[in-house]
């Protein structure tokens, strides 16, 4: 609706804007930012596949008790290391008798909460952190950051299994030791989102027409840096799906026998010359859903980009 | 470009110290007490305290950390408990195994993904593109572990090309420079994979978005040839970016070539750790993460000033 | 027609899209003699800039010159090769942009840009090189040239930015300078600063220029003869003074009273309604008739010829203004 074709009005002298009748109104009202994030989300169908199918992979390991075939941790001593597509036995069976499908929707419930949780946590408390050294600046980000920083410059992998190996096996701390890792880094995208609103002129309008610091905070500086963090954290739990395998995988994880990716993984190094698919299988389980991750993760940054939305 | 260069290193000496004042309580971490795993469930009393006492650690925190500082800058990391030997001898070596091993994959790493990510980015929406992209996604979401036992079945147990395991040979009198290079290439594949994939996926982004400035029209404009254009002007703008994920990515490098080290056997200092983990040898772990994290912070700065160097509007900040 | 400069012949150039083509030049004529300053004015999306962009051949894909001919002293420079292409530019034929922060690569000193050039068509060294750019940068009246030359874009103001533009342009003495709208990003005192050095450089050097704009005033200013163009067609064109004082299209006569005029507080602002045409659902007949106020139904019914009226000035319009 092309604004020129609206009838011209006569504009008093003096400037006063004119109440909007109710054509006008109904020009300006906008959808919610809900609307427009799902419409541009939606629109993004490879993003939508992948969400999709993490959603599948979390059901499943959630009603896990009720979809498992077997019992993941009693072995049938009599089949070991059948091969995919073993009758009875849709992914064969492991090392120990095993019957890998189970394992592998078992483990699926330990897998997602090593990658979900810890970036859970972490996200808060980085969203806690950046907000208050970004906004109070001063002394109080230089405290902050600086500490931040001697973490920043750690290799976070190296760094997770060593906290991870000095505090013990066990998953609790396989989860402290990612969630301490993971802190610097989303703290940076908090801070450095936080500190990009709060220079921006409509946080200084809205602190010249009188709002309070904290009316300036939560209504302005929070939303704008909570997008960043998700999009972020989104793309983290990808990596962390695969790292936390790692760790597994390394023994400094959950221990048996409840399974889990990464350990079926290291399970299946002893037969690999002649039952590949114990190890095969559970990694191309973590690549589907690390990509799935990732690709939902860049799904969410161009729908939340305001100028890449139509 | 000097008054960058010695602000850069001035600003690394507190974070090195932090690093150290964070590998030293990482240690106090540890649950349970050091001198009682020294002696065993049986010991008394008055033992323990004498160890404690013998160990140092009656004293207040701060000064267990200068005392232990003042150790490792001499290069005293103190004795391993598992094999009883000064750790300094047992990291030191294997640093350099490792140091050759992410040498390898940085190698690889580099001319992969410059070299996908150049064609990439110069050609969108050919075939190459579209395949590179598809792989590099999957790679780069493909566990180095996984990878490297995948790798291990196909080209070492089934078809025989590589060695499964090891760094020479156990067989060979001499440690040949061949054998070396024999031994590194599916473990510095593994290691490489997903920096290669990561770094592709960049270069190509990085080369899109120069390739659309104005200035590039303006060159053309110019009467350069494109190949000019990529090599000369496309390249000094497109790599600064680059270059600080490379750097970044040496960090990763260093810790993934753990994962790396593990499945192959590669007697590096990521091995080291993970053996001296499930040994519970804490002092051995210590020192490896210090000397990782040492090396990492400077090659970062090394990064930061190449870049500096590139481009001219950083040095001003 | 012998001292013709540059003369476009019914130039056609399209950009084919996935589900649509656009016409963003269609049957555009004209010609610069040498020495001669033309102006190309027109509001935004005309096809101004891919019009400039043909001339190079420097339209980028999915952009393609479908037909015409751009004959240079001459010669067809649609049959010419990619070398003798890049032969040509910047050194026969250069060009400045729009955006001059934006068209200065960052990475490089003001001093080697302007060189690059000289280095590149005329063979010198980097010293002679470096000389000869500071005697541009003189040229172009950037004061202390000798340190300008190891700046970088970023440092310098934006009219000191658009003046290196122009030296690097004049670097190797081109015949045709082509000019795409170089001062709407500045200020309207250094605008007239830098219009009146080029009109300088105009007279010391005897280049011919073409010059893009929407701006009337500029064309007023600095032209010394105009080509109106709307929706990738030529509507008007004629010498600055007889096009501007007595316009002949409808077109022409909107744009020239939508300008305000001093001297006037009480005028009111005429804008145009509605809104150019979608170059890619380009209406059959004359492209401005919606907007028309002395548009017939003849109008929109067939192609529409530019009809030349002697003394260099031709129109598109069936029924122009006397």
């Amino acid at each position: 609706m092309s604004v020129v074709n609206l009838p011209l009005k006569e504009e008093p002298v003096d400037g006063r804007a004119l109440p909007l009748d109710a054509a006008e109104a109904q020009m300006f009202r906008r959808p919610s930012e809900w609307r427009i994030f799902w419409e541009a989300f939606s629109r993004d169908r490879l993003a939508v596949g992948a969400a999709v199918l993490i959603g599948l992979v979390c059901l499943a390991s959630l009603l896990a008790p009720v979809l498992s075939p077997y019992d993941p941790t009693v072995g049938d001593n009599s089949q070991r290391l059948a091969p995919i597509g073993t009758p009875g036995h849709l992914l064969g069976l492991d090392g120990q008798g095993r019957d890998i499908l189970s394992r592998l929707v078992w483990g699926g419930q330990v897998s997602l909460i090593i990658a979900l949780l810890p970036v859970t946590v972490a996200s808060v408390i980085s969203v806690v952190l950046g907000l208050v050294a970004g906004f109070f600046g001063g002394k109080v980000d230089m405290i902050i950051m600086r500490t931040l920083d001697v973490f920043f410059a750690f290799p976070a992998v190296l760094l997770a299994v060593a906290i991870a190996g000095v505090l013990g096996p066990g998953m609790l701390n396989v989860m402290l030791s990612i969630t301490i890792v993971l802190i610097p880094y989303i703290s940076r995208v908090a801070y450095m989102a936080t500190v990009t609103v709060k220079s921006e002129l409509f946080v200084d309008q809205a602190r010249v027409s009188g709002a309070r610091p904290s009316q300036i905070l939560f209504h302005h500086i929070l939303p704008n840096t909570l997008s960043p963090v998700i999009v972020y954290g989104s793309t983290l739990v990808g990596i962390l799906i695969v790292l936390g395998a790692g760790l597994s995988f390394l023994g400094l994880g959950i221990t048996p026998p409840r399974p889990d990716w990464g350990i079926m993984c290291s399970d299946g190094r002893n037969f690999l010359s002649v039952a590949p698919h114990v190890s095969a299988v559970p990694g191309i389980m973590l690549i589907l859903v690390a990509m799935s991750f990732n690709i939902v993760g860049d799904g969410l940054r161009d729908a939340l980009d305001p100028k890449l939305r139509k | 470009m000097l008054k960058f260069l010695v602000y850069r290193v001035a600003t690394i000496v507190p974070v090195l110290f932090g690093v150290s004042v964070v590998v030293f309580l990482m240690m106090k971490l540890i649950p349970g007490d050091p001198a009682e795993a020294i002696l065993g469930p049986a010991a008394t009393t008055e033992k323990i305290e004498m160890v404690r006492k013998s160990l140092g650690l009656d004293q207040p925190f701060y000064v267990q950390y200068v005392r232990w500082l003042w150790k490792v800058v001499q290069g005293d990391f103190g004795t391993s408990i598992a094999v009883n030997v000064p750790v300094a001898q047992l990291v030191w070596p294997k640093f350099w195994n490792t140091v050759l091993l992410t040498a390898g994959s940085l190698v690889i790493c580099i001319v992969i993904g410059l070299g996908v990510g150049i064609v990439s980015g110069t050609r969108q929406y050919s075939w190459f593109d579209r395949i590179s992209m598809s792989l590099t996604l999957i790679v780069a979401n493909t566990p180095a572990f996984w990878l490297g036992l995948i790798l291990m079945v196909v080209l070492a147990l089934y078809l025989g090309w590589f060695p499964a395991t090891g760094m020479y040979s156990m067989r060979a009198s001499q440690k040949t420079f061949g054998d070396l290079i024999h031994h590194m290439v599916l473990p510095a594949i593994t290691t490489a994979s997903v920096s290669a994939a990561i770094i592709a996926r960049l270069v190509r982004s990085s080369f899109l978005d120069v390739i659309r400035k104005h200035y590039i029209t303006a060159l053309r404009a110019k009467g350069l040839s494109e190949r000019d254009i990529i090599l000369r002007h496309g390249m000094k703008n497109a790599l600064p970016p680059i270059i600080n994920i490379v750097g970044l990515q040496v960090g990763y490098l260093m810790g993934g070539a753990l994962f790396t080290e593990v499945v192959f056997s590669w007697p590096g200092i990521g091995l080291q750790i993970y053996s001296s983990i499930v040994a519970r040898d804490l002092p051995v772990v210590q020192a490896a993460v210090l000397v990782t994290t040492f090396v990492f912070v400077l090659v970062n700065l090394g990064t930061d000033v190449v870049v500096a160097a590139l481009d001219p509007r950083i040095r001003r900040a | 027609m012998s001292d013709a400069l540059l003369e476009v012949d019914d130039l056609h150039t399209h950009f084919h899209l996935k589900n649509k083509t656009v016409r963003a030049v269609n049957g555009v004529s004209f010609a610069i003699k040498r020495g001669e300053i033309v102006g190309i004015a027109g509001e935004s999306g005309a096809g101004k800039s891919v019009a400039c962009l043909s001339i190079l051949r420097l339209v980028p894909s999915p952009g393609r010159i479908e037909r015409g001919r751009i004959l240079f002293s001459g010669e067809d420079l649609l049959t010419k090769s990619e070398r003798q292409m890049r032969d040509l530019r910047g050194q026969t034929v250069s060009m400045v942009f729009e955006d001059p922060l934006n068209s200065l690569d960052p990475a490089y000193t003001v001093g080697s840009l302007i060189g690059e050039a000289l280095i590149l068509h005329k063979g010198l060294s980097k010293r002679a090189a470096r000389t000869k750019a500071g005697e541009l940068l003189r040229l172009v009246g950037i004061p202390d040239p000798e340190r300008r030359l190891d700046n970088y874009a970023h440092e310098l103001s934006g009219g000191m930015q658009q003046r290196v533009m122009i030296a690097i342009a004049l670097s190797c003495d081109p015949a045709l300078l082509i000019a795409d709208n170089p001062t709407t990003a500045l200020d309207v005192t250094i605008q007239i600063q830098i219009l009146d050095l080029v009109k300088q450089l105009r007279d010391r050097l005897g280049m011919g220029v073409l010059w893009i704009t929407h701006d009337l005033g500029v064309v007023a200013k600095l032209c010394d003869r105009v080509v109106i163009m709307y929706a990738g067609e030529v509507m008007e064109q004629g010498r600055v003074y007889d096009v501007l004082k007595h316009p002949r299209h409808p077109y022409t006569r909107r744009l020239i009273d939508a300008l305000p005029k001093l001297g006037r507080p009480d005028q009111r602002l005429m804008p145009i309604e509605g809104r150019p045409p979608d170059p890619a659902n380009l209406p059959g007949g004359c492209p401005f008739a919606p907007r028309c106020h002395r548009a017939r139904p003849e109008c929109e019914a067939g192609d529409v010829p530019l009809v030349e009226t002697g003394d260099g000035r031709a129109v598109r319009c069936l029924f122009p203004e006397a």
